[in-house]
C-alpha cells in the first residue's frame, strides 16, 4: 500500500507531462502554440485570487496570533489525539466546504509554520486537494438554472466532504508515519 | 456564510489580542498575513502557467473527449433519467474529464451547462431532480489526479518532494468519490420523487 502510493506520487506526473504533449503531437496539434494559449490565463487565475488569499490569510493571521486558534484546537485535541489526528487540521474540515480561498489560505498558513513535510503539512495537503467548495459548486450550480429546492444535495455533498477529511487524513497516517 | 467567519476571526483575534494586553499581536498578524497572501498568491503563477498550458494541448488533442468516451457507460449508470444521447450526457462527460485533470476552471462552466440540460429534463423547475443531485454529489467529491495548486503551494515553501501528496490525493478522493455516489443512491431511494412526470 504505502510503496504504490509513493509510486503513483513519483510517477504520475513525468508520466502525464510526456504522454499528453506526445498524444498531441501524433494528433498534428501545434503543441507549443497550444501551450502558450493555455499558458496564458495561468498569471489571469494566479493574480484573480490574490484579494481572496490576503483577505483570508490577515484574519487566519490575526486569529492564530492572537492565541484564540490555540484555545480552539485545544478543546478538541484530547479527543483527536487518541486517534492519532493533529488537532491543527481541524479547522480545515469546517473551512473546506464553506470556501475555497479560505481553506487554502489556511493550508498555505500550516504548511508555512509546520513545514510542507511534516504530517501537518502533508495531511492540510491532501485534505485541501481531495475535498471540495461544496457550498460553492451548489450555490453556482443551482442558482445558475434557478434551482431553489434542493432537496438531499447538500447532505450528500457535505458527508461525502467528511468522508474525504476521514479518508485523507487516515491515508496519510498509514502513508507516512 | 463565508462572510459570518471572517468576520469572526477578525473579531475574535483582536478580542483574544486585547485580553492578552498585547494589542500589537493583531497589528502584526495583520501585516504578516497580508504578505503571505501576496507571496502565496505570486507562487503560484509559475505552477499555473506551466499546467493550464498542458492542458490546453490536451485538451486541443481530443484528450477530454477520449477520457469522456472511457467513461460514458459509467455516465449512463449513473444518471438513469438521462436518455441515450441527450446532449446533458456530454456536458457530463466534458464536467468529469475536466475534474479528474484538476481543470477546476474548465469544469465549472461545463458543469453549469450540464445542470442547464439536465433543467430541461426536470419536470419541477425550482426542485432538484435526482440527476440534477447525482452531477452535484459527483463535483464535490470528484477524483483529482493532480492537485496542482497543492503542488505549488509545497514547492514554494520548499517541500523536498512537492509531489509526494499526489498518491495520497488520489486515494482519499477515490474514496469519498465513492462514498458519494453510494450515499446519492441512497438518498435517491430513500427521498426519490419520481423523475419523470407521471402520466
Amino acid at each position: 500500500m504505502l510503496s504504490v502510493i509513493t509510486a503513483i506520487s513519483a510517477w504520475a506526473i513525468p508520466v502525464v507531462l510526456v504522454f499528453i504533449p506526445l498524444y498531441a503531437a501524433a494528433k498534428k496539434v501545434p503543441v507549443y502554440e497550444s501551450f502558450v494559449d493555455g499558458a496564458k490565463d495561468g498569471f489571469d487565475t494566479a493574480v484573480r485570487i490574490i484579494p481572496h488569499l490576503v483577505g483570508m490569510m490577515v484574519a487566519i493571521s490575526v486569529f492564530r496570533a492572537s492565541g484564540a486558534m490555540e484555545w480552539l484546537i485545544g478543546l478538541f485535541r484530547p479527543f483527536l489525539e487518541n486517534w492519532g489526528v493533529p488537532g491543527e487540521v481541524l479547522p480545515l474540515a469546517v473551512l473546506r466546504p464553506i470556501t475555497g480561498a479560505g481553506s487554502l489560505a489556511f493550508t498555505a498558513d500550516l504548511i508555512k509554520q509546520f513545514g510542507p513535510d511534516s504530517m501537518i503539512g502533508r495531511m492540510a495537503s491532501t485534505i485541501q486537494g481531495s475535498t471540495d467548495t461544496t457550498l460553492y459548486v451548489l450555490t453556482v450550480y443551482f442558482g445558475a438554472v434557478g434551482i431553489r429546492k434542493t432537496r438531499y444535495a447538500l447532505k450528500v455533498g457535505l458527508l461525502s466532504d467528511l468522508v474525504g477529511f476521514i479518508s485523507a487524513v487516515a491515508v496519510c497516517l498509514l502513508a507516512f508515519s | 456564510m463565508v462572510n459570518v467567519i471572517w468576520l469572526l476571526f477578525i473579531v475574535i483575534g483582536i478580542v483574544f489580542a486585547a485580553a492578552k494586553g498585547d494589542i500589537s499581536l493583531a497589528t502584526n498578524a495583520v501585516f504578516e498575513g497580508a504578505k503571505t497572501g501576496v507571496t502565496v498568491s505570486f507562487g503560484l503563477i509559475s505552477i499555473l502557467v506551466f499546467w493550464l498550458g498542458m492542458m490546453k494541448i490536451a485538451e486541443d488533442a481530443g484528450l477530454l473527449a477520449v477520457i469522456g468516451k472511457m467513461l460514458s457507460p459509467f455516465i449512463r449508470l449513473l444518471f438513469p433519467g438521462v436518455p441515450a444521447n441527450h446532449p446533458a450526457l456530454g456536458y457530463i462527460l466534458s464536467n468529469m474529464s475536466a475534474n479528474i485533470l484538476g481543470l477546476g476552471n474548465a469544469a465549472t462552466p461545463m458543469g453549469i451547462k450540464a445542470m442547464q440540460e439536465l433543467q430541461k429534463l426536470n419536470p419541477q423547475k425550482d426542485t432538484a431532480s435526482p440527476d440534477m443531485c447525482t452531477l452535484l454529489a459527483i463535483n464535490t467529491a470528484s477524483i483529482t489526479l493532480i492537485p496542482t495548486t497543492l503542488i505549488a503551494i509545497r514547492l514554494n515553501f520548499h517541500s523536498a518532494n512537492p509531489t509526494e501528496i499526489v498518491g495520497t490525493t488520489l486515494a482519499a478522493t477515490f474514496l469519498s468519490t465513492t462514498a458519494a455516489i453510494l450515499l446519492d443512491r441512497w438518498y435517491r431511494r430513500v427521498h426519490g420523487a419520481p423523475q419523470t412526470p407521471k402520466g
